[in-house]
């Protein structure tokens, strides 16, 4: 089987451990990764701050890179899947040249754990964890992908780790994208609402499927002088294959 | 519609809300027990079937607005109402006036409605010499206090019960008491003069229905029951879009407005009435006035934010939200606090005052999740987001910046050249977009992983 890898803004530019994490744990099960080259950004940036035109240009070149292939593609990111999936049919519903592209783009897209469990069955193959590990569930995988069974199936699975559930854990951590930005006392104050619950499970490793998300969570649990880890799933899972 | 244009300081007003530690314990603790209490309530019910017969009703209604207007018109008038249409608050404040005048009317009882406060109704009757007295224990808090709701079902919800405490003691000289039991009872003893001397009640109403001309009401305390059948005259003030077809569509909105206000399967009382009091009834006001208000909303039913108008004002998506949740309903600077609160102003009182609040969302999706109606709030405040960037009401740095990147998404290297040079630039871009914001940003790795994957 292969797939096509969309990396991420975020991991691409931040973490590309967490893109080299996703690649391995693919090749171990068996999977060819096709890394397109002409990948950029997907445009969820600018379509969550109202510009739906620049939102528009970044869709229309992931459709020109990603258009051609019939490969399911993997996006390690729950917002991103989120922005392919649904945002793109919605942008080219009454574009006649792109409309069928990018209602068959979005068909093509999963989010890494949804593909995972759902076509790989990583969750049954017994994988090795270690530590308490604890699971922020981010708003648009939860809320617009629905994806909130997989990555807890994957976590459950994983022997010799313990994983303890974060209270609230569907609630925002004040991240937002542009948010963030705009309204850094807000969003400040919920990413510490947020630490608070995740220092309070006793955890020593917090993850999620959004690095959006886990950053702003990990500047608040630094704030907060507490060493809870935080780490991508990719990253979790993979170190489950040594 | 207000006639101030100046945008309103949300930033400002909410990091101020933020530092308050009082108003956020406040908050956390009231909105999570309604979140609970909600969640409790629909335990086993099949809540999807629900919204979705809940929210096509409101859609029909929204399809045919006038026709059902003329409809209840019709049904309520032959039951003994007066109804008048009121195009904007002026207007408004014109009928409310004079028929308040006509009747040598000096002081009024009132219950809840957030349609009063949206066309600042108290204001008005003050300055036209008549006393407006709120008699939900929540306005009545608020009113002594001289402020504004800050929630549209639980307008005090700010305040815990030491502030009321203090409130009660300094305005109405009892003695301090942080029981909300005692304070209630003190409450009471005032309002109930109130009520019994009272010469008209005025009220909200939750449903008008068509094919019966009855208006609708909810409530917990009893004082909505006092303000509409003990005085002689009462008057009714609500917004056309608060229609439903007919009596035996009501079941489908009393299972799911309880429920998702205040966590209730049913309020205290649920009064439906139609016209003024028939010869042999022992209650019911002998005058019935019912005042709807558009103030906008016939533009918004016409427009792609008609979906708005299915809102039931349940408040469920305030207690849901996580920016209202720590800043409170006062920091909005709105009627309408939240996220149906941010549509509305954008939609009734103009882009230019309300654009800020576009800010006041993650888009985190827990409003559309909670909405009885299904009213897609997220993609709603997505959308005035994009009509606040096509009307050029963004900062120009903003605009600048979004469009450098419409220009580098579509190029794949210009795109590294921009990841370059934000790690060559890190510092600066640090000291520029200012240290709250990016401290919390790692620093962009010295590979990416694109350069990695070559």
């Amino acid at each position: 089987m292969r797939v096509q890898l969309f990396g991420t803004c975020l991991i691409d530019t931040f973490y590309p451990e967490t893109g080299e994490a996703t690649v391995r744990l693919l090749r171990h099960f068996g999977v060819e990764v096709d890394y397109p080259r002409g990948q950029t950004c997907c445009g969820k940036p600018a379509d969550s701050g109202g510009y739906r035109r620049e939102s528009k240009k970044a869709a229309e070149h992931f459709l020109s890179v990603y258009g051609k292939s019939g490969d399911p593609i993997v996006v390690p990111s729950g917002s991103c899947a989120s922005m392919i999936k649904n945002h793109y049919p919605e942008l080219f519903k009454d574009d006649e040249r792109l409309r069928d592209t990018a209602r068959s783009v979005a068909a093509r897209v999963y989010e890494l754990s949804q593909f995972l469990v759902n076509v790989l069955r990583v969750h049954e193959a017994g994988l090795i964890g270690r530590g308490r590990i604890t699971y922020h569930a981010s708003c648009q995988l939860t809320r617009e992908l629905g994806v909130t069974e997989e990555p807890l199936l994957l976590l459950q699975s994983l022997r010799g780790a313990e994983f303890i559930p974060l209270p609230d854990a569907d609630r925002c951590c004040g991240f937002g994208g542009v948010f963030m930005a705009k309204l850094p006392e807000v969003s400040r104050a919920l990413a510490g609402e947020k630490a608070q619950s995740v220092i309070s499970t006793g955890a020593d490793t917090l993850t999620g499927c959004d690095h959006g998300c886990l950053m702003n969570i990990s500047s608040a649990i630094r704030e907060n002088g507490s060493d809870v880890q935080v780490k991508h799933i990719a990253v979790v899972l993979a170190e489950g294959l040594q | 519609m207000t006639d101030s244009t100046k945008s309103i300081p949300f930033r400002a007003s909410a990091a101020k809300a933020v530092r308050d530690r009082g108003l956020r314990a406040a908050l956390q603790h009231a909105t999570g027990v309604f979140t609970v209490k909600r969640a409790d309530a629909f335990a086993g019910a099949d809540l999807e079937l629900w919204r979705n017969e809940a929210s096509e009703i409101r859609v029909q209604v929204l399809s045919r607005l006038e026709d059902y207007l003329g409809r209840f018109t019709a049904n309520a008038t032959s039951a003994g109402a007066q109804i008048h249409r009121a195009r904007d608050a002026a207007a408004a404040h014109d009928i409310i006036g004079s028929i308040l005048r006509d009747h040598g009317i000096e002081r009024v009882v009132k219950a809840k409605s957030m349609v009063s406060e949206e066309i600042h109704l108290n204001d008005y009757l003050s300055r036209i010499g008549i006393t407006p007295v709120e008699t939900d224990l929540g306005e009545y808090i608020i009113q002594i206090a001289g402020e504004h709701p800050s929630h549209i079902i639980v307008p005090a919800i700010h305040k815990d019960r030491r502030q009321v405490g203090t409130l009660f003691s300094e305005k109405l000289g009892c003695t301090y008491s942080e029981d909300p039991e005692a304070l209630c009872k003190v409450a009471k003893h005032i309002l109930r003069e109130e009520f019994l001397s009272a010469k008209a009640g005025m009220s909200g109403a939750n449903f008008m229905v068509a094919d019966s001309g009855s208006i609708v009401l909810f409530s917990n305390e009893g004082n909505i029951r006092m303000c509409t059948t003990l005085p002689p005259l009462h008057i009714a003030v609500t917004s056309m879009e608060k229609i439903i077809p007919s009596l035996s569509d009501l079941p489908k909105f009393v299972r799911l407005l309880p429920r998702s206000a205040t966590g209730q399967v049913l309020t205290s009382y649920m009064s439906v009435i139609t016209g003024t009091r028939k010869p042999g009834e022992a209650t019911g006001a002998q005058e019935l006035h019912i005042v709807i208000v558009d103030n906008g909303r016939s533009l918004i039913v016409n427009s792609e934010y008609r979906e708005m108008l299915k809102c039931i004002r349940c408040g469920a998506c305030l207690n849901a939200c996580p920016v209202y949740r720590t800043v409170g309903g006062h920091a909005y600077g709105s009627t309408y606090p939240g996220p149906m609160g941010i549509v509305y102003t954008a939609l009734l009182e103009g882009m230019e005052k309300a654009h800020p609040l576009l800010d006041a969302t993650t888009l985190c999706g827990a409003c559309g999740d909670v909405c009885p109606v299904r009213v897609p709030l997220p993609a709603l405040l997505r959308r005035l987001r994009e009509e606040r960037v096509e009307r050029g009401l963004t900062p120009p740095s903003e605009r600048f910046g979004m469009a450098a990147f419409g220009v580098a998404a579509k190029s794949p290297s210009l795109f590294q050249y921009g990841q370059r040079a934000a790690g060559l630039f890190w510092p600066l871009a640090v000291k520029m977009a200012g240290k709250e914001v990016l401290d919390r940003m790692p620093v962009p790795a010295d590979r990416t992983f694109r350069g990695r994957m070559s």
